[in-house]
């Protein structure tokens, strides 16, 4: 007997939890999408239509229309890749903030400067090696020393020369 | 009247300074000083007149003469005097003509203060600079008249754009406008030297002080934009890599690289090819920055052929550099170098690492800016490189430059030895480490910031130890501390006023790092009375209010106090202000700053701001004004730097002849 | 005036004009090279504005749900050739376009049996938003979205409204830049009809 009533029990206790849950289920659908996690994605979309004006900016009633589309689509579970994907195909890989790593914006962005910079290295060290000829000039000789600090001596050199000057 | 008045002084100076280049051009070729003289007085001449044409358009719009097209473009009847007088570089016509009048003043004073110490450079001097103002005249005269008239008079101008009607906007054209003219000057004499193969390092020497002083100017001029975006655009920051913004940091950096390598050139005789080539490389892009930050070219691609002065710019561009490089190859035998590098570890070296970091930066922000257009031309699509871009690619890049900075000044010319070198380094290094590990201790967690930070202390160290060792040198003659101190910079104000500019640097350097790894935003609508917390920070909406401005503003403010820890700090007033006629609206922030950040207020127009409800963005900017206090730094030293001297005769023959006599 | 160091001037005036370095001529190609590339690119951009009497640069249209010309989903504006084409750019934040969608409407109402095509190219717009305009104000003629501001960048447009007329043979005889009436409309249809 004792054990049938246990078991009764266990069942509704589950089923009261579950009830329990289920408002904060719902909730959590129902939470409203923040001007901030909207923003987020806003900071990395340019205006299709202004100049150079990053969405979460823009005052024009198009970018209110776009930043409404982005709380929209963020409150369908979208996530942030997929919400730029989806504008990069509307309006153009042009309205990315971070151009995409695809066709001609890999090679400018990315490969271009690399490139660059490893040539630009490259010919710095062979320009460096090339002025290197040890014996063209002979180095000024050191001044005495006078106190037993180099570095010192240095600046007291220095500065006498100016008091010279 | 006034209108012709006007094109007959600007059509005067164009043929003015036409004659000045044939009559300079003629002149040094024949020998005969008369013409060079006359050449002279003609360019010069070119300055009251353009000071005049100047005069009449400021005119023009004090007396609301909306008869000529300029003037109702920028003015109207409803603004207050001195935006009149402002809007004199308010638009491209009278923004060209301001730029004309500052390269005539330029070029006056520094023919008449150069005149009889550079007498053989003269004649060039004024073909080069003459040049240069041709072109421009030609496109104020002919292409950009600020004096066309309009066909139909209109009973109001439109009003000078909203952005350029603050104090902050007022003054950032005029500075980078004196920067980006300072520049021809240096570069006139370089060309001079070449073209009259009068190859000493004179034409350094002479324009040495004009350089600094543009690169002042174009410096402050871009700390003054980056102010101004951060107070008054109000969009939280105050750099945002835009295009017009690069278009000025461009030959900044150029500059920079050219203010360093110059002194290789002046002490061991080295880079006298490659420094020629920094002064034209930056010439050129004074000329592209100018034309970019006018015609938005870039954002807007269509501007670049609706205004006719695109292909001109572009072409005179072109006619530029090859005239530099014909006579750059032309006098390739006197631009030897006259010493060779001895050591990877030596001043000129370290010189040339900087050089080569500068130019590396300089690259990638000149690849990025025209990024659109490469985009355009290679798939059709216009793309656009935005901040983060920018920033991933340029921050090793200027980590290595603030490492350089402070272990720079510690190498010695022809060599230094690596244990001297590492000498002086390990207490710094040690010293910052232990800085870095109380950060960690206190919650700095991020390792960006962790290693920028790192970065910044040890050269700030380094760099302060110049100071105090060169002090207590003098202090060893006897001198008490603070005379030691001053003397210091007085009888070496090359040396450390380069030094104070580096302190400034690295201040800003600091408020970089913090504030772009650390800020902080969040936005949200809050009722009248409703209140947002934010760490110690209590923010409460008050009320709203809407009220008309000057002219056709329409201002809307709201009132919020800020709590800290529970106590009244500040009340604070962000703003909206509309001007009804075109339409624009300007988000004017509010700020409490302190020296450990700012609490940063703006409305935003998402939703409308009503009585009873608006939206804020609020952002907490750490050690923000850091970035301020280190630009006065910067200020400061590059005066130090520049402040003249008795005029002596240049003394760098000495130290070899010295050397060889000690022998 | 000339301070001289003893080993420079005269040994260099006795050597024989040494040859250009190879790194400087590399710099100068590399400064030539940039130069060359931003001209072209900036030619490129301003070119490539269709004009009056050009041919009308190929594209083509996913049409909307509903809006589709010729019962089919998608089409090129080549399969539009023998017929005269109103290509008319819009968006649904564009306050002026407000302006002759009726116009738009009514004209296509009245040609659409001439066989004249209506094409509205919505640009830079949000889908639902170009939706409920177009059911606000009723419209029947067909429409699409400019996918990736391609045509709108083909075309460079310099706002919306802006409305091509292209006739028969693919050849635009009018650009009318703003919104349209309708007096403009009755009398370029009937010309590119009449042909």
């Amino acid at each position: 007997m004792t054990k049938l009533r246990k078991k009764s029990h266990f069942r509704w206790l589950f089923l009261a939890l579950l009830l329990a849950l289920l408002p904060a289920a719902v909730y959590a659908q129902a939470e409203p999408i923040t001007d901030d996690e909207v923003n987020e994605v806003a900071q990395d979309v340019y205006c299709p239509v202004c100049e150079s004006t990053p969405l979460d900016v823009c005052p024009t009633a198009a970018c209110a229309d776009w930043r409404e589309l982005i709380r929209t689509k963020l409150s369908e579970g979208q996530s942030r890749d997929e919400i730029l994907e989806y504008f990069a195909r509307q309006y153009g890989d042009g309205v990315l903030a971070n151009p995409p790593r695809r066709g001609a914006s890999l090679v400018i962005l990315w490969i271009l400067p690399l490139l660059l910079v490893l040539v630009g290295l490259l010919l710095f060290s062979r320009l460096l090696r090339g002025l290197r000829r040890p014996t063209a000039a002979a180095p000024p000789p050191r001044p005495k020393s006078t106190t037993g600090d180099p570095a010192l001596d240095d600046y007291i050199s220095r500065v006498e020369k100016e008091v010279d000057e | 009247m006034i209108a012709d008045i006007g094109y007959l002084t600007l059509l005067t100076a164009f043929f003015c300074a036409v004659y000045a280049v044939v009559a300079a051009a003629y002149g040094a070729r024949s020998g005969d000083d008369r013409w060079v003289r006359s050449a002279r007085n003609a360019l010069i001449a070119t300055f009251p007149l353009l000071l005049l044409a100047a005069g009449l358009v400021i005119t023009a719009l004090l007396t609301g003469d909306f008869s000529i097209a300029y003037v109702s473009q920028v003015s109207s009847r409803g603004m207050p005097t001195y935006l009149k007088v402002t809007a004199l570089w308010g638009g491209q016509a009278g923004s060209l003509l301001f730029w004309n009048v500052l390269l005539s003043a330029f070029t006056a004073a520094a023919m008449l203060s150069k005149w009889r110490q550079q007498k053989e450079l003269m004649p060039y001097v004024i073909i080069v600079s003459g040049m240069t103002q041709v072109f421009f005249l030609l496109v104020s005269t002919f292409l950009e008249d600020p004096f066309t008239r309009n066909l139909v008079i209109p009973a109001d101008g439109n009003g000078l754009n909203p952005l350029l009607r603050h104090p902050g906007m007022i003054i950032h054209p005029p500075m980078l406008y004196l920067g980006f003219v300072g520049f021809t000057i240096p570069f006139s004499f370089a060309m001079a030297a070449l073209m009259s193969n009068q190859m000493s390092d004179n034409w350094i020497h002479t324009t040495r002080r004009w350089t600094l002083v543009a690169w002042l100017f174009l410096g402050l001029g871009l700390i003054l934009g980056g102010r101004w975006a951060y107070d008054v655009l109000g969009w939280g920051g105050y750099w945002g890599w835009d295009p017009v913004e690069n278009a000025s940091f461009m030959p900044w950096l150029a500059g920079t690289a050219f203010l360093h390598s110059v002194m290789i050139q002046e002490k061991m005789r080295m880079f006298k090819m490659w420094n020629m080539f920094l002064v034209v490389l930056t010439y050129c892009l004074v000329i592209l920055g100018t034309f970019v930050v006018r015609s938005g070219v870039i954002s807007s691609v269509h501007a670049f052929a609706q205004s006719a002065i695109g292909p001109f710019f572009f072409g005179f561009i072109v006619i530029m550099f090859t005239f530099s490089a014909y006579w750059i190859t032309k006098r390739r035998d006197s631009l030897r170098s006259e010493n060779a590098l001895a050591s990877y570890l030596s001043r000129e070296a370290a010189f040339l690492y900087n050089n080569f970091l500068i130019i590396a930066i300089l690259g990638v922000v000149f690849l990025f800016t025209y990024y659109p257009i490469l985009s355009e031309l290679f798939t059709g699509e216009k793309g656009f490189v935005g901040p983060p871009v920018y920033e991933r690619a340029l921050a090793p890049l200027f980590a290595a430059l603030v490492l350089l900075m402070g272990v720079a000044p510690l190498t010695m010319w022809y060599r230094t030895s690596i244990q001297r070198l590492g000498r002086a380094v390990l207490w710094p290094a040690v010293g910052s480490t232990a800085f870095v590990v109380v950060l960690f201790i206190l919650g700095v967690r991020l390792w960006p910031a962790l290693l920028g930070f790192w970065l910044v202390s040890f050269s700030a160290v380094l760099t302060i130890l110049e100071f105090t060792k060169g002090t207590r040198a003098r202090m060893r003659k006897g001198e008490s501390p603070w005379t030691a101190f001053t003397t210091l910079m007085a009888r070496n104000r090359r040396r450390y006023g380069g030094y104070w500019i580096h302190m400034g640097v690295l201040i800003m350097a600091f408020g970089i790092v913090a504030d772009g790894i650390y800020q902080s935003e969040t936005q949200i609508r809050l009722q009248a009375g409703e209140s947002i917390t934010l760490g110690d920070f209590e923010m409460r909406f008050n009320s709203v209010s809407r009220f008309p401005g000057a002219d056709d503003l329409l201002i809307t403010k709201a009132d919020v106090d800020l709590f800290k820890n529970g106590k009244l700090v500040r009340t604070l007033t962000p703003q909206i202000e509309l001007y009804q006629r075109t339409g624009q609206p300007m988000t004017i922030p509010s700020a409490r700053s302190t020296i450990t950040e700012d609490f940063y207020v703006i409305l935003v127009n998402w939703e409308p701001t009503t009585a009873d409800a608006a939206t804020f963005r609020i952002f907490l900017n750490p050690l923000i004004n850091w970035i301020w206090t280190g630009g006065l730094v910067f200020v400061m030293g590059t005066l130090i730097a520049a402040w003249p001297e008795r005029e002596k005769v240049p003394v760098r023959a000495r130290r070899p002849a010295a050397a060889v006599a000690g022998d | 005036m000339t301070d001289t160091i003893p080993t420079t001037t005269t040994p260099v005036e006795a050597a024989p004009r040494r040859p250009i370095r190879w790194s400087m001529i590399a710099l100068w190609l590399a400064v030539i090279a940039i130069l060359a590339v931003l001209a072209w690119g900036l030619l490129n951009a301003t070119a490539g504005r269709p004009e009056v009497g050009q041919a009308a640069p190929d594209f083509t249209v996913e049409f909307f749900n509903g809006y589709e010309w010729d019962a089919r989903p998608v089409a090129d504006l080549s399969d539009m050739r023998g017929r005269p084409v109103v290509l008319n750019f819009w968006a649904s934040w564009c306050v002026e376009c407000r302006y002759e969608t009726d116009v738009l409407e009514q004209t296509w109402l009245k040609y659409r049996d001439d066989g004249v095509v209506f094409l509205g190219v919505a640009y830079a717009d949000v889908e639902p938003n170009s939706i409920a305009y177009m059911k606000e104000f009723g419209v029947t003629f067909p429409h699409a979205p400019d996918l990736g501001t391609d045509i709108s960048q083909d075309y460079e447009i310099t706002g919306v409204p802006e409305t091509f007329f292209i006739d028969k043979d693919g050849v635009i005889r009018h650009v009318q830049i703003g919104a349209v009436d309708e007096q403009l409309l009755d009398t370029i249809i009937p010309q590119m009809l009449a042909e």
